[in-house]
């Protein structure tokens, strides 16, 4: 692949937390087992033992996580502990990454989706994935959001694509702002408006699952107030994975938090419980903005 | 004093008066140089640069004018009945002080030895003259300027701009120096334009520029017309991109998407040693190699291909070319972010779908622009058709016959014993003209596209 991938799992925390790290890591040991419950009734996608290994360097340890239906998990914890990692492991994204390799077991509806005869490509329709920078295609409005309907032939004829790239639009919140130029480029739009763009673009081919991987961190608050408010309509319809650095953003629009440290799911649980009365000392460490 | 030596004596002068500034400005700062205006170091470069520069300015102009006055004060000296010899005539008695000068058996003409001597005595008093003045020069120019060494003196200022301008002055000669080859090559045209109307030239169909040196000489017509030239031109260029733009941009997409970064590591050099092939063998390999297979295959499959023909010097043209199309295309789809394939797959898009539609369209620009620099290479390029391609210029289109282009043409004018004033020598620089407006044109739009890429990618 043209870029050589970033390595999610390195480490950039600050010298004088350096002494913090260490005490953590000598209490991780201690502690295998995550805190709280990781299941949930009539899981959607159900991770078992998953370890993802960069090479040489384990950047993901032994996580157990159950993604429920219509329901939107949080994954926070600080830089490089392995969230965005994790996130990539649901949809196949890290086969892109060169010498990345993922052990366990991920199941999508019951299937394993690193079983060797699933298509990565009829998986990533399912699991759909908005990223960090909006990254609009330099194409128009319109053939951004019928790029997938496109290429997995959703749609029979012309007037199907229009509905369904009216419907993702109005989904997304941006019908009103852009019906009048769908024939205009995609770049031309504000980051705001092209990041709802991008999440058009991805339930425009109905997925089941939404990775949101810090979808707001290159917004301005007022572009990151919309598209909390569509996270939460979109819940309805979709199970949403978001990672977010922001941790007021997680308490917002998530019903379950799962806290990541060093490449270690800490604790999961209700996000309400997690926020306000935190059982783990490094996730309340976290949360009170001792380090991160 | 040779102007060697007095230029390595400029140098050790400035930088003794580097050091003197250096020092100048340390004693007045009183040990606290905290006071100075600049560090003490650009109060010595300030020095430094009045010590050399107007040294060596003196030094260049000098240089320029010397012979002329030399001449001139020669000229003065000759006899009478010379001085009255019309200007052409005297300048070729001038050549003949010349080469007296430089050969050591002198002229036996002693008017002519006279001059030559005198020649030389002028030179070595303006030899002199002129180191004593350079160095006069350097020396005033760095006491004044350690003169005027003072704490709230802008040293660092002054050489910035002073190193500025130089860096400006260096970028402005290389325009110069294209602006100079256009105009001449411009007045030169002008000159052949007076002689063969510019309508004939531009839109006569008949290439023959064989002119009758006696009246009575056979096959000597005369027909400036570059229609069948640009036609040629473009036949071997459409060839050339026909190999080159298919071959280039595939592999460039393999090596920016598919290649495995050690294959690539080694690959892309290899592709770009193409591109340091001299030309010249690009040429025979095109007409000793590719032309006698293209005629044996032509033979095999009922054609009739010409022993040079545009198709053989396109075909080789284009090898050449392959790299500097898929250098530039890599380059240009390397540089599409990975959020874009990214945003790709994670819609479920094959390997092919996301290259196909979305960084092939994403990179297009750039691509095009690589491809126009191509074609003007491909229309510039020389030996290879010279060897290859024909001298006859025939109005064809068909790839298999023989042509001739602009290129070929400008070097069978030119080459032998050639009259400076005649059309033949003349239609040359007008060649030259229309090709360098040709590559310029393509050029620019080609910058435009690439300039109008990069905008849209920061």
């Amino acid at each position: 692949m043209p870029n050589p991938p970033s390595t999610p799992a390195e480490l950039s925390l600050p010298a004088t937390q350096a002494v913090l790290e260490s005490a953590a890591r000598d209490r991780l040991d201690q502690l295998p087992a995550a805190i709280g419950d990781y299941t949930v009734p009539e899981p959607r996608l159900t991770c078992r033992g998953v370890n993802v290994f960069y090479g040489e360097k384990q950047a993901i340890f032994n996580v157990n996580l159950d993604i429920g239906q219509r329901e939107v998990i949080a994954l926070i914890g600080p830089s490089g502990c392995g969230k965005s990692t994790f996130l990539r492991c649901l949809n196949r994204m890290n086969d892109t990454i060169e010498g990345c390799r993922v052990e366990g077991e991920i199941k999508l509806d019951g299937v394993d989706i690193y079983h060797d005869g699933l298509d990565p490509v009829i998986l990533r329709a399912r699991v759909g994935m908005v990223f960090q920078k909006p990254n609009p295609f330099p194409k128009s409005i319109y053939d951004n959001v019928a790029y997938g309907p496109r290429i997995h032939g959703l749609a029979r004829n012309r007037t199907e694509l229009d509905e369904i790239v009216e419907d993702s639009l109005r989904k997304a919140g941006l019908w009103e702002e852009v019906k009048d130029r769908l024939d205009q480029p995609g770049t031309g739009l504000s980051g705001g408006q092209q990041q709802r763009l991008c999440i058009a673009r991805a339930i425009a081919v109905n997925p089941e699952v939404l990775l949101m991987d810090e979808p707001c961190s290159a917004l301005d608050p007022i572009a990151t107030a919309t598209i909390e408010q569509l996270i939460d309509e979109l819940r309805t319809q979709y199970s949403i994975v978001i990672v977010t650095h922001n941790m007021q953003q997680a308490a917002r629009v998530s019903q379950r938090t799962a806290y990541f440290h060093l490449g270690r799911l800490i604790e999961i649980g209700p996000t309400a419980k997690i926020f306000t009365n935190p059982r783990h000392p490094l996730t309340e460490d976290y949360i009170t903005g001792r380090f991160g | 004093m040779s102007i060697s030596t007095l230029i390595w004596i400029l140098l050790g002068l400035s930088s003794l008066a580097y050091y003197l500034g250096l020092k100048r400005a340390l004693a007045i700062s009183g040990g606290q140089v905290r006071h100075l205006h600049s560090l003490p170091s650009y109060y010595g470069y300030y020095t430094a640069l009045w010590c050399g520069l107007p040294a060596l300015a003196f030094l260049i102009l000098w240089t320029l004018l010397e012979e002329r006055i030399i001449i001139l004060a020669v000229g003065a000296s000759l006899p009478e009945e010379l001085q009255n010899l019309p200007s052409e005539r005297l300048e070729l008695v001038f050549n003949q002080v010349r080469t007296a000068l430089s050969s050591a058996n002198a002229s036996e003409d002693p008017v002519i030895c006279a001059a030559a001597d005198r020649y030389r005595a002028l030179q070595a008093i303006s030899n002199r003259c002129l180191a004593v003045v350079a160095l006069m020069a350097a020396g005033l120019g760095a006491m004044w300027a350690r003169r005027r060494i003072r704490p709230d003196l802008p040293a660092r200022n002054l050489v910035e701009k002073t190193l500025e301008t130089l860096l400006a002055a260096s970028s402005a000669l290389a325009i110069l120096t294209t602006v100079g080859i256009l105009l001449s090559v411009l007045f030169e045209s002008i000159r052949f334009f007076e002689l063969v109307p510019a309508t004939e030239f531009l839109f006569g169909l008949n290439w023959s520029p064989q002119l009758a040196i006696r009246p009575d000489q056979v096959g000597a017509s005369g027909a400036f017309g570059f229609i069948p030239l640009l036609v040629g031109t473009l036949l071997t260029s459409a060839v050339a991109m026909a190999v080159a733009a298919p071959i280039g941009l595939l592999s460039a997409i393999y090596l920016a998407e598919f290649a495995h970064p050690q294959v690539r590591a080694v690959a892309k050099p290899l592709l770009e040693i193409l591109a340091g092939v001299p030309t010249v063998v690009y040429g025979f390999f095109a007409a000793l190699v590719v032309a006698p297979f293209l005629r044996q295959a032509g033979e095999v499959l009922g054609l009739t291909i010409a022993s040079e023909s545009a198709l053989g010097a396109g075909l080789v043209m284009g090898i050449m070319i392959v790299p500097f199309v898929s250098s530039i295309s890599e380059d240009v789809i390397h540089a599409v972010p990975q959020s874009l394939r990214d945003g790709a797959y994670a819609l479920g898009a094959t390997r092919a779908e996301a290259i196909t539609q979305v960084v092939i369209p994403a990179a297009l620009p750039g691509i095009v622009g690589g491809m126009l620099l191509a074609i003007s290479r491909a229309i510039g390029e020389t030996m290879i058709v010279v060897m290859a391609a024909g001298l006859t210029a025939k109005l064809t289109i068909n790839p298999l016959d023989s042509v001739t282009t602009i290129t070929v043409q400008i070097v069978t004018l030119l080459i032998g014993d050639q009259e400076f004033d005649s059309p033949k020598t003349l239609a040359a620089f007008a060649l030259g003209l229309v090709l360098f407006v040709l590559t310029l044109g393509l050029n620019v739009i080609a910058l435009y596209v690439v300039r109008k890429y990069r905008e849209s990618y920061e």
